[in-house]
């Protein structure tokens, strides 16, 4: 059935039925271009949205302090609420089956300079596990460890950007820079997906701000690293408890809203997820109603294509043609048409996605993409179903009595 | 060559059915050039497309070149057609985006006959009938009886045991009529077996033998002088 002959036969036909071959080819060219931009749209929305959210750990609680507005247990209101270093081994011993890692953040403005150059940037002094929480990636050189947090080191780790203004394109790791009146030694550079701020910030031990700031032992913020295994379900228990506890710790009223601050990132990601998987659903939905279009187009075309061999196909049935040769003639001509445009639209939507790129950030479309396997599967399932929309006509002309055919005009 | 015995066929209109053959029986030998003739609802299209395996008989028996046509499947109608019958038709019935060349071709196509001996054969009858040096012409490019040539030249490529003809001159003027009856005429000298279906008379005379059918019998079968179409061409 697929001899070289057969070939011919197909090529020649296609040749010289121009209008036909572009009409199937086009609607099927189209039902996949339209589906493949469509669908990367979609995409494109999703992306925009997970670069919203997506550059820090989900399984993250962040604990700031506050100031009461009620007086509790002899204590009386408008009273800072400050975190120390006791709280976070509290923490750590009250709930070892939730908590993963635990980090301190004091975060602090400085200017910061090597040599001539000079420029004000965030500090945040943490411990280790804050790496975990932000999800930075170490470029080169190492991350604060444990040792570092006991001996009150002076090192530094510094941004991508924060390297970029103050050294150029020189090497920053084991120089000494300065910040806000200290030296600090670099360790390591960073990266982060979370944008050009934060790759502009100096990480640094949280003892050692501690000595600078006059020994002290308070710290801003706690970030609680929960383990994932315990679901959304265990994290909002642990918010609870969390909260629970270090009310009591402080003596701040149960039902004050401004003692204590817990945001539950798994709370909001499972927001955000359901928006995501709407919005998914919502792309979805219209890419499969292009892709019915796409096949209710094609199907009407092959209704009319083989309406108009009506004839030709009776003319050939008196010549010997076979009912099978008859179906084979219209299935493979449409089969190789739906396959070749099917494949072309899918490349030029593709096209389309790639060069577009950032350039419709503003409309909220990131990074238009669309799986390559999704891509072609539609494309499989149009030439599927265009090949069986050929062919039930098709098997009715094959059935019809040549001479019924032949009075066909 | 071609047998039938006692063929009947009728077609239903509705909630009556129209008999159109009552009990046919006659044979054609080998070489010979048969006229089928009457007036319009006498049952001769009916014939030759049962002849033709274009439609089937409701009874009867139909034996061509000693081979029972009966019961046939669409895939063995069509290789029986192929293989034994030529088809010549009032509207020519060429494929319009195909070269005369191609047309021609077309039934040793469905042969499976390879593509050079397909161009090769085609050139030949092309040229049997006239016609060579529109090979390359389109359908539309050629007048009713060069048509009419390429689909005599179509029907002769395959070979067949009979050339079945449904009023071949029947859309065109008297001078192209003589002009193929001149050419069928040949064809039949050199012992092929054409059946022909008309309603002329002169057409019908130009043949060896006159079957008359009449409301679906045969009223006249008798053997014919030839009247030579060469004589009025040119």
């Amino acid at each position: 059935m697929l001899s070289r002959d057969n070939w011919k036969e197909i090529f020649e036909t296609i040749q010289k039925n121009k209008l036909r071959t572009f009409l199937s080819g086009f609607t099927v060219a189209l039902g996949i271009l339209i589906f493949v931009v469509l669908f990367g749209f979609g995409n494109g929305l999703i992306n925009t949205f997970d670069d919203f959210f997506g550059d820090d750990a989900t399984n993250v609680l962040f604990v700031f302090p506050g100031r009461t507005t009620m007086p509790y247990k002899g204590y009386k209101s408008n009273r800072t609420i400050e975190f120390d270093n006791s709280d976070l081994e509290d923490i750590e011993k009250n709930f070892p089956l939730f908590v993963e890692y635990i980090s301190p953040r004091i975060t602090r403005q400085d200017t910061v300079s090597y040599m001539n150059e000079s420029n004000s940037y965030r500090t945040q002094a943490v411990g280790p596990a804050h790496q975990f929480s932000e999800m930075t990636i170490m470029m080169k050189g190492r991350y604060l460890n444990e040792l570092d947090i006991k001996n009150k080191t002076k090192y530094a780790v510094i941004g991508r950007l924060v390297e970029q203004d103050l050294f150029g394109s020189k090497n920053s790791i084991g120089k000494y820079i300065d910040v806000g009146g200290s030296s600090f030694k670099v360790i390591g550079v960073f990266q982060d997906d979370g944008g050009d701020n934060e790759e502009r910030i100096v990480y640094i031990p949280y003892t050692t701000r501690q000595l600078i700031e006059k020994n002290t032992d308070k710290i801003n913020q706690i970030v609680v690293g929960f383990k994932p295994e315990i679901g959304y379900a265990g994290a909002m228990a642990l918010d609870k408890s969390l909260d629970k506890f270090l009310r009591s710790k402080k003596f701040i009223n149960p039902k004050d809203q401004n003692g204590i601050f817990i945001r539950n990132i798994a709370d909001q990601l499972k927001q955000n997820q359901q928006f995501a998987r709407v919005l998914q659903i919502i792309v979805g939905f219209v890419a499969f109603g292009t892709i019915i279009a796409g096949i209710i187009g094609i199907s009407n075309i092959m209704v009319f294509v083989v309406k108009e061999r009506t004839k030709e196909l009776g003319i050939r049935k008196a010549l010997g043609a076979t009912p099978k040769a008859v179906i084979g003639t219209i299935l493979l001509e449409s089969v190789f048409i739906t396959t070749v445009s099917g494949f072309v639209g899918m490349l030029i939507g593709i096209a389309i996605l790639s060069s577009l790129g950032e350039k419709l950030k503003d409309f909220f479309i990131t990074n238009p993409y669309i799986d390559t396997s999704i891509a072609i599967s539609a494309t499989i399932v149009l030439i599927i179903f265009g090949a069986i929309a050929g062919y039930v006509p098709a098997r009715r002309a094959a059935r019809i009595k040549p001479i019924v055919a032949l009075r066909d005009e | 060559m071609i047998e039938i015995k006692d063929l009947h066929k009728s077609y239903k209109m509705g909630s009556n059915s129209l008999h159109v053959l009552k009990g046919l029986n006659f044979s054609i030998a080998e070489g010979e050039l048969v006229a089928i003739m009457g007036s319009s609802g006498s049952g001769k299209s009916t014939l030759l497309n049962i002849l033709g395996m274009l439609d089937e008989a409701d009874s009867g028996s139909y034996t061509l070149d000693g081979v029972p046509i009966k019961n046939l499947n669409e895939t063995k109608a069509a290789k029986y057609r192929n293989k034994f019958l030529g088809f010549i038709f009032q509207s020519f019935n060429l494929i319009n985006y195909k070269s005369a060349m191609e047309n021609v071709a077309l039934p040793l196509y469905y042969q499976k006959v390879p593509r050079k001996e397909r161009e090769e054969k085609a050139l030949k009858y092309l040229e049997q009938v006239g016609l060579k040096e529109w090979a390359t012409h389109l359908p539309n490019e050629l007048s009713g009886g060069q048509k009419q040539r390429v689909a005599i030249a179509r029907a002769m490529a395959a070979e067949p045991k009979v050339l079945l003809a449904d009023e071949p001159t029947g859309a065109l003027d008297s001078k192209t009529s003589y002009e193929v009856m001149d050419l069928i005429q040949n064809i039949n000298d050199e012992g092929n077996t054409i059946l022909v279906v008309t309603h002329e008379e002169d057409i019908a005379h130009m043949c060896k033998r006159i079957v008359h059918l009449k409301d679906g019998v045969i009223v006249e079968d008798k053997k014919v002088e030839q009247v030579r179409a060469a004589q009025y061409v040119k």
